[in-house]
């Protein structure tokens, strides 16, 4: 056991040699514009999606309010950066919006998390419209106008950077004592609290640790897209999030990744049918669900098969 | 001092009074039965005991460093970290995990590392993550289930099941181990069996343990005292004799068949 595995090994391999085919194919220009674009929406779906389900997949807490989180990390981003314009304010601006946003996930979780199923559904949906309505209406945020000319420090690079540590450090997380303690409360609360988990305080960390990233997502965003209004982070937007988790796999992370990817790409190609996109869409999604009805990866993940093809089975990690 | 000590412990529900001025004192080591007919509030005083419920009078107080704690508004993870570990009477494994994360999360409370390590694996990651998997191994070894270690919990046949439901529980380090009908569903072989092995865990562990059973050729083997329960009261007090002959006891019992137990609430 140890950092340096064979599994490791070709798990950094494959993730340098994704971000190297892009790098080459941006340099012969064969990338377009749109197509950059695109590879940027998929890095922060990837962020997006792989902390929701943290909270929804593997703690098992029921959240509709992703997209709040995400808005908190993208304005406290956005107000950085137009003060600092600089690589050091876009840097400072996403570890400030993760911890912006963890704090207030901290804050709403504690009284929200003690709430089950439905009823914690509809609590964060509910703060995730409070947070948008409180963009709104204060000034420094510009309103219902929002913020333009941010300024665009955010890369491809970037965007590549954050979505690997995002899905190495969520990753670790889980395959960690204080994860298997989050899993455990997904799967029985009262026979978690009876080993000895403080089961509030694990939903709350897990809540926390997902709306960090989601700030550093919304914090991407801001700093790309360079234009932020409230209404980009309505309910809408946390429903995508959770589709894209759950059709990828309630606790797999490799289909979260995947699906995001998928339904990027999905949502990129049917923009050229606005008739019957959402019809499509929704249409994918049944057969989907029809057919894999535990999400593409179900719960497992790409190093369960790579470890099932290298040494067999019985590696503990 | 006693271990643990129970007074006047009374809990309602609603208009039902499921646990009734029940006294219970059970010194360190002492193997000790808790029976009575169904319903009698068996279950209800395990779960009082570990702060799923909250009782509506009395107090409960464990002994921890020569002082008296008192248990009585304790959240369960925090009556789990003083030492008191339980088993359920309706299995309640984490079924979809593995046999060994099942043991591993139940020890959860004594690994020593935090959250920069566990973000990061730096650290004392794997280090600690090596002991926790050994630890685990040795308990499993007991009831023989290290082979079966990466097997899903859900996958295992029933009397395995209710064997990984003691490892688990073990795997917290309990001085007080509170067992809730751990032969039900068993046939004469697996409960001889399964009576071996709790006096050897007694025994290896230095573990005092307070038993539910219906299976009274367990119950009768090895508890020392046995306490009677009938309607949420305490009936009958005593070493296994001197229950055997109660004629209170064989009154509450008359017309049951105590050898075939009912499963009622966690
Ligand atoms: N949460 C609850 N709400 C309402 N009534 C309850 C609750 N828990 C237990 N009871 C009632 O309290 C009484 C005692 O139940 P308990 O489960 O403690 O019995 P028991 O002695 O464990 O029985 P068994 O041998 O069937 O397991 C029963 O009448 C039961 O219906
Ligand atoms: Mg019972």
């Amino acid at each position: 056991m140890g950092m340096i595995t064979k599994k490791n090994i070709l798990i950094l391999l494959s993730i340098v040699a994704t971000f190297a085919v892009v790098q080459v194919l941006r340099t012969m220009n064969i990338l377009t514009n749109f197509h950059e674009i695109t590879l940027a929406l998929i890095c922060i779906n990837i962020i997006l999606a792989v902390s929701l389900n943290l909270i929804t997949g593997f703690t098992g807490q029921f959240s509709l309010g992703h997209a709040g989180f995400m808005s908190i990390g993208a304005y406290t981003c956005a107000l950085i950066l137009l003060k600092y314009p600089t690589m050091w304010g876009f840097l400072a601006g996403i570890i400030a919006g993760g911890i912006a946003s963890a704090l207030v996930g901290i804050i709403i979780g504690l009284p929200t998390l003690r709430l089950k199923g439905d009823y914690l559904a509809i609590a964060t949906l509910g703060m995730a419209e409070i947070i948008r309505v409180i963009f709104l209406n204060i000034e420094i945020t510009g309103g219902a106008a929002g913020l333009a000319s941010i300024p665009r420090i955010a890369n491809w690079f970037w965007m590549f950077f954050f979505a690997v540590i995002s899905v190495v450090f969520i990753n670790n997380f889980i395959k960690s004592s204080p994860g298997r303690a989050c899993i455990s409360i997904r799967e029985d609360e009262i026979a978690a609290e009876s080993m000895g988990i403080n089961s509030t305080k694990y939903k709350v960390m897990s809540f926390a640790i997902g709306a960090f990233f989601a700030g550093i997502g919304g914090g991407l965003y801001a700093s790309y897209f360079f234009f932020l209004k409230p209404n980009l982070f309505g309910f809408l937007k946390s429903i995508d999030m959770l589709v894209i988790v759950v059709l990828g796999g309630l606790g797999s992370l490799t289909g979260s990744v995947v699906a995001a990817v998928l339904l990027t790409l999905l949502t990129t190609f049917l923009q050229q049918f606005t008739a019957v996109r959402m019809i499509l869409y929704a249409l994918l999604l049944v057969v989907i669900m029809i057919f894999r009805p535990k999400g593409i990866m179900g719960t497992s993940e790409i190093t369960d098969l790579l470890g099932r093809i290298g040494r067999g089975k019985g590696r503990v990690e | 001092m006693a271990l643990l000590s129970i007074e006047k412990l009374t809990k309602s529900f609603g208009g039902l009074t499921a646990v009734s001025n029940v006294d219970i004192l059970i010194d360190k080591g002492e193997l000790i039965g808790l029976i009575g007919p169904n319903g009698a509030g068996k279950t209800t005083v395990f779960n009082l005991i570990t702060g799923v419920y909250a009782p509506s009078y009395g107090t409960i107080e464990l002994e921890v460093d020569g002082k008296l704690v008192s248990l009585a508004k304790k959240k369960p993870y925090r009556v789990t970290k003083l030492g008191i570990a339980r088993t359920f009477q309706n299995i309640r494994l984490f079924k979809d995990l593995s046999v060994l994360d099942n043991v591993r999360i139940a020890m959860h409370q004594r690994v020593g590392y935090g959250m920069p390590a566990a973000l990061t694996h730096f650290g004392r990651y794997f280090s600690e993550e090596k002991r926790l998997v050994a630890e685990a191994e040795a308990l499993l070894d007991v009831f023989k289930l290290t082979e079966k270690k990466d097997e899903l919990a859900k996958n295992l046949p029933y009397g395995e099941q209710r064997h990984l439901e003691i490892v688990r529980a073990m795997a917290t380090k309990p001085r007080l181990l509170l067992l809730d009908e751990p032969a039900a569903g068993m046939n004469p072989n697996e409960t001889a069996a399964l009576t071996a092995m709790i006096a050897k865990l007694r025994h290896d562990y230095d573990l005092t343990i307070l038993l539910i059973e219906h299976d009274m050729s367990l119950v009768m083997k090895i508890c020392e005292r046995i306490y009677v329960l009938d309607y949420g009261v305490v009936i009958s007090e005593g070493a296994p004799d001197k229950i055997r002959s109660d004629s209170r006891v064989i009154e509450a019992y008359l017309g049951e068949d105590v050898s075939a137990p009912q499963d009622g609430e966690a």
